[in-house]
């Protein structure tokens, strides 16, 4: 009688492990393992397949010596800030102007959802040929009479990289307002209450209370957001393919180029650790933060 | 008896086989679907199932990566389309099967010329096997809007710049062009064949001398494209080639700087050479020279005898002379078969047929550089983003020749 | 006070008002505008587009690029169009979500009610695979896919979205339990009821709103993939790989119709999906944060 509930209790102890076991395990090999083959890689003097040979630092050199990588870290650095920073804003505007007893907010929500449901392809594309000067909204605007309106930033070297924070915002600032929307309409309206019966403004009201509550909802943005920026390969290339030359480069681009079009397997692979490392940098001490306090 | 029957066994067994061959390749619209359509009908004919593997992109960078991933998974492809010295590469890595006896029963050595064998034989056995030669160092030119100024067809780099100012006051945009970086190497490599001639190519980009990249004549090419740049309109930024060439076939643009696949948009849009526009060299100031490039079908080492046999058919197709041409035809190249009858192709391609002939025989014919053929991918990247900088800022030539020479000596 | 209905306490003058539905009306036109010139240019024939206005409505009505996209769109050598790739997209993502929403709803369910040391770690390890771009795993993933004889098939694209999608799930799923009140999982303990039970009996139920949230993200991404489809498709290319040829074609006339009646029927199955479920995705994100 004992040893079955004796094996029952070591079982029920060991169960949850188990099942939890295989995503554990497949996370350590497709993920880790690879991301342990790539810094090996790094290493490495590979060209068109992967050769294991040992050069030392050398595709590092390289790589910090290229033109193009200097201006893909600056691009990623400029578009992640102002994709996140915008989105979020953008996103909680939104959420919280919907959230005001809006007539027609079952219309208005897809409408903000939809782009997300686009692929980047897709999204890309309509984009190039809304901005180009020759077909798109320059074209159209000086049809219907503003002769003199110029927005020629996609052809533009120095303002190429704002029409794709353009693009990307379209594309997923909706998706963060739904999260904020989630996350305002679980606040307890006791404590909106009480604060407006203690005095409290509209804008202290938000700034004070609510924004603080959404806490876990910022969370959740900037992971999404971030992991969106980081990997924002398709749409740069269907919206302005790294150009014009090379203005739009980003470490994605870079890494793909290097990898498979230029047969340098090496250096790729040093961009690639140096951009997980970037990763790694600021999502594990902010992931850190918020899991200590989930209890 | 018995012997017989197992014989008459093994002789029935080939009506069980089912050959198949499977094409990877970027040819995905319009005159190039048409023509590997062309291989793909004979192949068909011939018994032995095609399966497509299109992946458009970025001139095959896509499907570079595809290719890439089926290498690394064990399961390439049959016959993959490949560029150059990619080629090369892949051989050296011992991908490459080879069509050696087919070749030999099929007399390819005597039918193709050493510019197409360069590429396709590599120690000496057939690893590829090449559909069309492309030249790459071409204007097109528009006939109405020559006329339009009342000139002639420029026949040197100084008639050329001098038409640039007449086409601008008569309302004509000089140069069509598509700013994408590897549109401009294009243009680069022909006005290097065109300013520099077939051995200073050589020197510097086929040797990839350091001192000829340089030297006082690349800096002419530069100061060449930087007239050039002078001729395009304010919008060229990230222009598709093709919608570049729709300028020229409309009549706003002058000329475009393109390899002869551009000859498909003009015979797409029903205009006619010599009637409707002209298909010309680029000025040539040192002596001729023909910057070609060579498309080809690139077979990887099969074990399955199905496949192996599909290879085969697929091989004795491509070099099937009635294929070759009307693959050309539609494809906008030549043949890579130089006996075969082109009177039933346009004047474009014949005219080029011949100049591939005679640039073959005295040695200036000079693979493409864009295009691969010249150098390793490595060193035609590096090249391409020095080439787009320069047509992309206001950099000096002088400073341009350095920053090339740079960037390809750190990619060797 | 029930957090799903949209009181809210805050009153907001007149003024306020206008400005507020004035701003939601602009950013829903911003959203829209692509949608259209898309939708509207589809509809017309070329030469209308090239010759004219994109903002215009089509002065010739034809649904002739839809049927071009759908079934005779040159993609590659054969004039197929979209059609047949569809099929393959549907056998793609359809088992990949329904496993990886499964799997991320039992990893939420351990970590969270079957606490053991280390689990915030383990949860914390597996999140980073959210971030990992797809170019740096392609070749190691191959390489893994030729040796279980996966690559070039439906089951290994399958196991592929499963692999990177997991990291997702268990994010969403985890959060949600994370506010479900564990006094009623000990209950159950006491009464005896066993790991899989509870789960059957208590949490499933319950875990429709985050379900939702889970298999709309996990199927948008998944169907809009091209990387590891075009790399790990093999004969049976998803969708997005043909809409990859027909839009990136570079020879020909660039038929734009053709390509934006291709672009919306691509996402046709994402936008039904999100518009047809879209009211349950912010429930779903919201009753994750129900306190109890």
């Amino acid at each position: 009688m004992a040893t079955q509930a004796d094996f029952r209790t070591r079982l029920q102890d060991w169960l949850p492990k188990l099942v939890l076991a295989p995503s554990f395990a497949v996370t350590l090999l497709f993920v880790y393992g690879f991301i342990l083959f790539t810094i090996v890689l790094s290493f490495t003097g590979s060209k068109m397949l992967p050769k294991y040979d040992w050069v030392g630092f050398e595709n590092y050199q390289k790589l910090f010596a290229l033109p193009a990588w200097n201006t893909a870290i600056v691009n990623i650095a400029i578009f992640a800030t102002l994709y996140i920073v915008i989105c979020t804003f953008i996103g909680l505007m939104l959420a919280i102007f919907l959230d005001q007893k809006i007539r027609g907010e079952g219309m208005l929500r897809p409408i903000y959802l939809y782009p997300m449901a686009l692929s980047f392809i897709v999204t890309g594309t309509a984009w190039k040929w809304f901005l180009d000067p020759g077909i798109g909204l320059e074209k159209i605007l000086r049809t219907w009479g503003w002769e003199s309106f110029s927005f020629t930033w996609i052809k533009d070297g120095e303002m190429a990289l704002y029409t794709i924070v353009i693009a990307a915002v379209w594309q997923t600032s909706g998706f963060v307002m739904a999260m904020f929307l989630a996350g305002l309409r679980g606040i307890d309206n006791e404590i909106l209450k009480a604060a407006q019966i203690d005095g409290a403004s509209n804008w202290q009201l938000y700034r004070r209370i609510v924004i603080p509550l959404l806490r876990p909802a910022f969370l959740s943005a900037f992971v999404i957001l971030s992991h969106l920026a980081i990997k924002s390969y398709d749409l740069v290339i269907a919206l302005t393919g790294g150009g014009p030359g090379r203005a739009t480069e980003m470490p994605a681009t870079f890494m793909y180029s290097y990898t498979f079009t230029r047969n340098q397997m090496g250096i790729g692979a040093s961009s690639a650790v140096i951009m997980l490392m970037t990763i790694a940098a600021i999502m594990v001490p902010y992931l850190y933060a918020e899991l200590k306090e989930k209890k | 008896m018995k012997m017989m029957s197992i014989t008459a066994l093994l002789l029935a067994t080939p009506a069980l086989a089912e050959p198949s061959v499977e094409v990877m390749h970027f040819w995905t619209s319009g005159g190039e679907a048409a023509a590997l359509g062309a291989v793909r009908d004979k192949v068909v004919a011939d018994g032995v199932t095609w399966t497509d593997a299109p992946v458009a992109g970025g001139g095959g960078d896509a499907a570079k990566t595809a290719l890439q991933a089926r290498i690394a998974s064990g399961n390439a492809p049959a016959a993959v389309l490949i560029l150059g010295q990619n080629i090369l590469d892949w051989a050296a890595e011992g991908m490459l099967g080879n069509v050696d006896a087919l070749a030999e029963a099929q007399g390819w050595d005597a039918a193709l010329p050493q510019a197409v064998k360069d590429f396709t034989k590599v120690d000496g056995h057939y690893v590829s096997v090449p559909t069309n030669v492309h030249r790459t160092d071409m204007i097109w030119a528009s006939k109405a809007a020559f006329d339009k100024i009342g000139a002639a067809y420029p026949t040197t780099w100084e008639e050329l710049n001098a038409l640039a100012p007449k086409f601008r006051e008569a309302g004509i945009i000089p140069l069509a062009h598509g700013g994408q970086a590897w549109q401009e190497a294009y243009m680069f490599e022909a006005v290097a064949a065109g300013v520099g001639g077939a051995d200073f190519y050589r020197k510097a980009l086929i040797d990839l001398d350091d001192a000829t990249l340089r030297g006082p004549e690349m800096v002419a090419v530069f100061k060449e494209m930087a007239e050039l740049r002078g001729m395009v309109d304010a919008n060229f930024s990230g222009r598709d080639w093709n919608l570049a060439s729709a300028m020229v076939i409309k009549g706003e643009a002058a000329m475009q700087i393109m390899g002869d696949w551009a000859k498909g948009e003009f015979t797409n849009a029903g205009k006619k050479p010599g009637d409707d526009y002209a298909c010309i060299p680029v000025p040539k100031a040192k002596g001729d020279a023909f910057v070609y490039l060579v498309n080809s079908l690139s077979l990887f080492t099969q074990t399955d005898p199905d496949l192996i046999k599909g290879q085969e058919v697929l091989a004795s197709a491509i070099m099937d002379p009635a294929v070759q041409i009307a693959f050309n035809q539609s494809k906008g190249a030549i043949p890579a078969r130089t006996d075969v009858d082109l009177s039933a192709m346009d004047a474009c391609a014949q005219a080029t047929s011949k100049a591939l002939a005679a640039n073959d025989a005295a040695g200036t014919a000079v693979p493409t550089f864009a295009g691969t053929h010249a150098a390793n991918a490595a060193v035609v990247g590096a090249a391409t983003d020095a080439i787009t900088a320069f047509f992309n800022s206001d950099q000096t030539p002088e400073d341009a020749a350095t920053a090339l020479a740079d960037a390809i000596a750190a990619a060797r | 006070m029930s957090a799903l209905t949209q009181d809210t306490a805050v009153s907001t003058g007149r003024a306020t008002r206008v400005f507020i539905y004035l701003v939601l009306i602009l950013f829903a036109l911003f959203y829209l505008l692509p949608l259209y010139v898309m939708g509207v240019n589809s509809l017309k024939p070329l030469a209308e587009i090239t010759g004219g206005n994109m903002m215009a409505l089509p002065s010739q009505w034809t649904l002739d690029p839809w049927r071009s996209a759908w079934s005779t769109a040159q993609i590659g050598v054969e004039p197929t169009g979209l059609k047949p790739y569809f099929l393959n997209s549907i056998l793609m993502v359809v088992p990949a979500v329904a496993i990886s929403t499964i799997v991320g709803a039992l990893n939420g369910y351990v970590l969270t009610k079957w606490r053991f040391r280390g689990d915030t770690w383990v949860f914390g390890l597996m999140l980073f695979s959210c971030f990992i771009p797809f170019q740096i795993v392609l070749i190691p993933m191959a390489v893994v896919l030729g040796k279980l004889g996966l690559a070039g098939s439906v089951p290994g694209l399958v196991l592929v979205h499963v692999v990177y999608g997991i990291g997702f799930t268990t994010l969403y799923f985890r959060n949600y339990y994370a506010s479900f009140p564990t006094e009623l999982v000990r209950a159950a303990m006491i009464d005896g009821a066993g790991f899989f039970r509870i789960f059957w009996r208590i949490l499933l139920p319950v875990s429709g709103p985050i379900a939702v949230v889970s298999v709309i993200w996990q199927f948008t991404n998944i169907w809009n993939d091209f990387l590891f489809g075009v790399s790990f498709g093999g004969t049976s290319q998803p969708m997005t790989v043909a809409l990859n040829n027909l839009v990136q074609s570079s020879t020909g006339v660039k038929e734009y119709n053709v390509h934006f009646a291709g672009a919306i029927l691509a996402a046709l199955p994402t936008l039904f999906v999100y518009i047809v479920a879209g009211r349950y995705f912010v429930r779903g994100l919201m009753a994750g944060s129900v306190k109890g």
